[in-house]
């Protein structure tokens, strides 16, 4: 399964604030499960969204030198929920950012639906860091293929993707 | 300059919402390891609240020193924190009781430094 919670983004505003947008689609198939009739988005998954999102504006900021490694998530409140056919929209704002982590609040919304808000904090590990093999991969917000979804957007928009 | 109560009753606050701790759980002679549950990631959390709580700049180290006592750090002798260890501690850590935790210098109690009293001290010479 290829772990990409956000398909793209809409706005990125370089050490401030980024926009993702996720559509939520029928033909993803945990929904059939979750649950059987009534196919909601869950809300684990959002988390990993809004995590993704807020993770690739937090790692932009320091140019991808550290690996951003979701670390905590000290609030989330889920207000409503996504079905198939929505279009979540996360609003990711950059609280902190220092050399060893960093912080963002984000939202989900549905058009004018407040649908989940949270708070998430990240740590930095580098490369070279002996705990880095201990760490289950899926705590990684991004490894570098995950940042394909910042060129999709650039590209979604019309622009020509950036040099890599 | 706010006064001790003022700081304490901000950084009662500030843990609450860190750690998912009730307000009454924080006492000044609470640990935050210990007492309030609090686990290595927790502590970064904290250090962004207060920074922003206080309106102050915490440089990493500085509040929480990481790698105290550890085996290869040569201030550990027999599971105890030595002589010189427990002078280091002092310089890297002013704001907490190291008299107590010489009396019986077991390098498990190092955790136990970290209390809600050692950032509220911590605070106020800060904002001093």
């Amino acid at each position: 399964m290829r772990w990409y919670w956000i398909d793209k983004f809409i706005e990125f505003e370089s050490g401030k604030r980024a926009k993702s947008v996720k559509n939520v689609s029928l033909a993803e198939e945990h929904l059939h499960d979750h649950f059987p009739g009534f196919p909601v988005m869950p809300g684990s998954l959002m988390i990993e969204g809004m995590a993704q999102t807020g993770g690739i504006l937090l790692g932009e900021h320091f140019k991808f030198e550290y690996n951003v490694i979701l670390a905590k998530v000290p609030k989330v409140t889920f207000h409503s929920w996504a079905c198939p056919g929505d279009q979540l929209i996360y609003t990711a704002d950059l609280q902190d950012a220092k050399p060893e982590g960093g912080s963002v609040t984000v939202t989900a919304t549905v058009g004018d639906r407040l649908v989940a808000d949270a708070e998430i904090v990240f740590v930095h590990l580098n490369s070279s860091d002996p705990q880095l093999s201990r760490i289950d991969q899926k705590n990684f917000v991004f490894r570098m293929n995950l940042l394909d979804i910042l060129t999709v957007g650039k590209a979604g928009s019309g622009e020509q993707p950036a040099a890599s | 300059m706010p006064s001790a109560d003022e700081i304490y009753e901000k950084v009662r606050d500030t843990l609450v919402d860190a750690l998912g701790v009730d307000d009454d759980e924080v006492t000044p002679k609470a640990t935050l390891i210990g007492d309030l549950g609090a686990e290595s990631i927790d502590f970064l959390d904290i250090v962004f609240r207060l920074e922003k709580n206080f309106d102050i700049k915490i440089p990493r180290g500085e509040l929480f020193p990481e790698n105290l006592a550890t085996a290869d750090s040569g201030f550990v002798a027999d599971g105890k924190v030595t002589t010189d260890g427990i002078a280091q501690l002092r310089t890297k850590m002013p704001h907490a009781d190291i008299d107590s935790f010489a009396k019986d210098p077991v390098v498990s109690r190092i955790s136990d430094l970290f209390t809600v009293d050692m950032i509220c001290k911590f605070i106020a010479a800060r904002l001093k």
